[in-house]
């Protein structure tokens, strides 16, 4: 039995924001994920954007954290050492009938506190974005973009340093609730904690349900997009999106510059029985059948990967009223904090998020500040965003610099042996992928996937037997050649 | 930052690039050779089966020793490489290189770019369903295989007859796995027939035509895909899908020309090949910028590879000695049943040879290049398949006088 203070259940972005804003105190914080790194879920399948909160009906916590949430992140990104970018986002109407919507969300947005919307006419939209037929737009220049797997992950490391333990492969099985504290039994060993928070996304119905609280329900809603080819890049400079649907699945799909500078495209937004997060045929037509409305030039060519994510919503299918994020301790289980149905804008919203359960913790515990509290983490080295100068000095001071593995990335084999040497220990394909972006590109790695696995080989004398896509079950390789033939 | 001048820059040591650099060299032009990898040979390192050389020795060489005969005479000629070595960035002629040894700019007086092609990918053509482990393309499996010595599967579904995917159909059967298909979206094989023959037919591993695969199973690792009959618009025929339980899905679906540097150089790219537009000389829209081989357009057998990647060598040798070249006037066009031809453009004052593909297989075919109504040259073919290059020779004696030449299948 381990014993902490704070029990956070799930390392999606708001688990490790929560994790990193408590390392901000003297408390022992364990943090639990079931798989085999942060970020595997929802938190790393979406759009990568910094909404500015004029999606969100006002009054609601949503809107309070998301506009609280997107004013945080600037900061916190430059602490972090994450990039993030205000590009800026457009939602266009294609037609006159859809101004009113573009009013709506523009009061929506000046009550909820979201700074700059204008709505702008079809010419000045073609000034903005030549690509898009628009017959006018609300323009709203705080929306940014930022890489959700690196500031989940920054979180993390940062809460790591700072002294929370992050616990990962590690599965809560049962809770018990004693007289002033939690039993957490896993699929490993088991925690005893005076509080334990809930942050396991697409699970937290489950989760909660353990400790007897039965009244909620996650009904997942997936969402697909497809990733297009960098050369394709400069066919939009801001976020573009429609006018969104009137039902509540998502915000229509949309065409997201990304901060590495690829194209996306989605979501859709689809409620299945299970969270799995497979594509089909029928979505994959949708999605570039509708973005094509926005933005002819879109080619299948372009596409170099597809993937779909899974939003933990409050509301079943055919609801019309969205519901609000779910942040409180229930009253029958003191101790016990639930958030439930963080879908988007939770990403933007998580810091907001972390500060407000901080502040739950607060009521039962004291929180004391630690001095040694250090709120950087050192930035990475993106050697292919340096200049020549600065790349031929790393070079001659490390010349796995001057080696690069992933072409179509331009990555180093200085920056893969990083990625490995993470705090966390977890070395498997797609974790250099998500921390180097090794592999992210439009061969797909095929070229260096065979690099990555004898530099995992060489450095870390990984096997056949340990040499994995991620988590455990996603082996590689079956064995060495002519082993079938041994037997 | 390192400087380095030199005639002729080759980017790519692959097959390409050797015969380039042999030939630029023989010119009598000093030339550098660079190469990403950490050896010369490129994509031949890998295809240790045979049936390399036959056009060009006579003989059915494995993909090393057909290498080794240029990387012996380059090292003969003593003709300087980088290996490890990317050039980032290609400005007019000037490159700049990575490398552990540094970063280095190269200015050169021509440049022949020789980067090969990369494998189209599962994103490419949107292959449904979930994403595990146990994916791979098929030169991937084949470096993994060949090279590094790991098995990638036991049991293997190959999505694509492309020649990749045919090889390594028979290569992994060899290893002890089973094969159980090969599946094709088109009503042809896209490989070669001999391919066909040896790879398939010889291990009776089945080869479905008109189908794809429609999804993809597997949490971790891949558990078991789904393949369906598709109709003429290659739309799946609800009702013909078909469960078969593997661990692996190998993809050889095509080859994709490697021209980021190019794109990046401004260099006019053609819509069909995804190469260059190129003169009788191969060289690019870029004057001084020549290119050959698979990134040019993709090849079916590497001894055409390396007959035009001798013609990008030597002419990029005459441009750095200053040798002008005569205009290319005369458009060559592909006409009905070609899906392009290559050069695109002829200057019609010397002998130049066609490289060209037709659209559908068919028997007892003309291939025609005419000159508005008059025919200046026609060939027979009793089997044109798109699989297979057609090169087709033309004499300046016969080009006299022509504005466009167009290149029709009858």
């Amino acid at each position: 039995m381990r014993e902490c203070d704070i029990l956070i259940i799930g390392g999606g972005v708001v688990g490790c924001a929560i994790a990193r804003e408590l390392s901000k105190y003297e408390l022992k914080t364990i943090l639990l994920e079931k798989e085999c790194d942060v970020c595997m879920g929802t938190s790393g399948r979406n759009s990568g954007v910094a909404h500015a909160g004029f999606y969100v009906q006002s009054g609601t916590l949503k809107a309070e954290l998301n506009v609280k949430g997107h004013r945080m992140l600037p900061s916190l990104c430059s602490e972090l050492g994450v990039p993030y970018e205000e590009v800026g986002k457009l939602v266009v109407a294609k037609k006159a009938e859809e101004i009113p919507y573009l009013r709506k969300l523009k009061e929506t947005g000046d009550r909820n506190g979201t700074h700059g919307l204008e709505i702008i006419d079809g010419e000045e939209v073609k000034g903005l974005e030549p690509n898009i037929r628009a017959f006018a737009a609300l323009y709203s220049p705080s929306s940014a973009i930022l890489d959700p797997f690196d500031l989940t992950i920054a979180l993390a490391e940062n809460a790591l340093s700072n002294g929370v333990r992050i616990i990962l492969s590690t599965k809560v099985e049962d809770i018990k609730k004693k007289k002033d504290n939690f039993t957490v039994k896993t699929n490993k060993v088991s925690y005893r904690s005076k509080i334990v928070v809930n942050s396991a996304g697409l699970y937290s119905d489950k989760i909660a349900a353990m400790v007897g609280i039965d009244k909620y329900r996650i009904y997942p809603c997936r969402g697909e997009y497809h990733i297009l080819d960098k050369n394709r890049r400069n066919l939009i400079k801001h976020l573009v999106y429609p006018v969104p649907p009137k039902d509540v699945g998502g915000l229509g799909v949309h065409i997201t510059p990304t901060i590495h500078g690829n194209i996306m495209l989605g979501p859709s937004a689809e409620y299945i029985c299970e969270p799995e997060v497979s594509t089909t045929c029928e979505v994959m037509d949708q999605l570039y059948n509708e973005a094509r409305e926005l933005l002819p030039e879109i080619s299948r060519m372009d596409f170099i990967r597809s993937f779909s994510g899974v939003r933990p919503k409050l509301t079943p299918a055919g609801s019309t009223k969205a519901a609000d994020f779910v942040i409180e301790e229930d009253p029958q289980t003191p101790g016990f904090i639930n958030l439930i149905g963080i879908e988007s804008p939770g990403l933007t919203a998580a810091p907001a998020i972390a500060e407000k359960v901080a502040a739950m913790v607060g009521d039962s515990t004291e929180l004391r500040s630690k001095e040694e509290f250090n709120p950087r983490r050192k930035p990475k080295i993106g050697f292919n965003q340096l200049p020549d100068e600065e790349k031929a000095r790393l070079i001659k001071e490390d010349p796995a610099y001057g080696r690069i593995v992933c072409r179509c990335e331009s990555v180093t084999e200085r920056e893969v042996l990083d990625a490995l040497d993470n705090p966390f220990k977890v070395r498997n394909i797609d974790a250099i992928k998500r921390r180097c972006r090794a592999g992210m590109g439009r061969c797909q790695s095929g070229f260096c996937l065979p690099k990555i696995v004898e530099i995992m080989e060489e450095h870390h004398s990984m096997t056949e037997k340990d040499l994995r896509l991620n988590c455990e079950g996603s082996e590689l390789f079956i064995g060495r050649a002519k082993d079938l033939r041994r037997k | 930052m390192n400087e380095r001048s030199v005639d002729v820059a080759v980017i790519g040591g692959g097959p390409a690039g050797l015969s380039a650099a042999l030939s630029a060299k023989k010119n009598g032009v000093d030339v550098l050779l660079i190469e990403r990898n950490e050896s010369l040979g490129g994509i031949l390192n890998q295809c240790i089966h045979e049936g390399f050389g036959i056009e060009l020795f006579k003989e059915a060489l494995t993909g090393p020793e057909y290498m080794q005969r240029f990387i012996d005479e380059v090292e003969n000629l003593k003709i300087p490489y980088m290996l490890n070595s990317m050039v980032l960035s290609v400005n007019d002629k000037r490159l700049i290189v990575c490398s552990p040894q540094g970063f280095l700019r190269v200015k050169a007086k021509s440049v022949v770019l020789a980067m090969g092609c990369r494998e189209r990918t599962r994103g490419n053509i949107c292959v449904p369903g979930d994403r595990p482990a146990g994916i791979y393309t098929a030169g991937c499996a084949q470096n993994l295989i060949n090279l590094r010595n790991y098995m990638v599967g036991r049991k293997v579904v190959i999505l694509g007859s492309g020649d990749i995917g045919l090889i390594m159909a028979r290569r992994l059967t060899l290893e002890g796995a089973s094969v159980l298909a090969v599946i094709e979206i088109l009503p042809y094989s896209s490989g070669l027939s001999r391919n066909i023959v040896q790879c398939l037919e010889d291990y009776n591993i089945p080869l479905y035509l008109s189908h794809t695969v429609v999804d993809i199973k597997g949490e971790r690792r891949v558990e078991s895909i789904t393949i369906a009959q598709v109709d003429e618009q290659w739309n799946p025929i609800p009702g013909t899908e078909k469960r078969m339980e593997c661990d692996t899905l190998l993809l050889s679906v095509g080859l994709i020309p490697e021209n980021e540097l190019s794109r990046q150089a401004g260099i006019e790219l053609h819509p069909v090949t995804a190469g260059a537009v190129v003169d009788e000389y191969l060289q690019t829209s870029v004057p001084g910028i020549f290119a050959s081989g698979n990134v040019l357009h993709v090849h079916d057998v590497v001894d055409w590879v390396t007959l035009e990647s001798e013609l990008a060598g030597k002419s990029a040798a005459e441009y750095a000695k200053g040798v002008s070249f005569p205009e290319s006037k005369i458009s060559v066009i592909p006409g009905d049943g070609v899906r392009y031809v290559l050069p695109q453009r002829i200057s019609g004052e010397k002998d130049v040879t066609l490289s060209l593909r037709v659209f559908c297989p068919g028997r007892d075919k003309k291939i025609i290049v005419k000159d508005g109504g008059k025919v200046v040259k026609k060939i027979l073919k009793t089997r044109a398949v798109p699989s297979e290059m057609i090169r087709l020779s033309l004499k300046s004696k016969d080009l006299g006088g022509i504005k466009e030449l167009r290149v029709e299948v009858e």
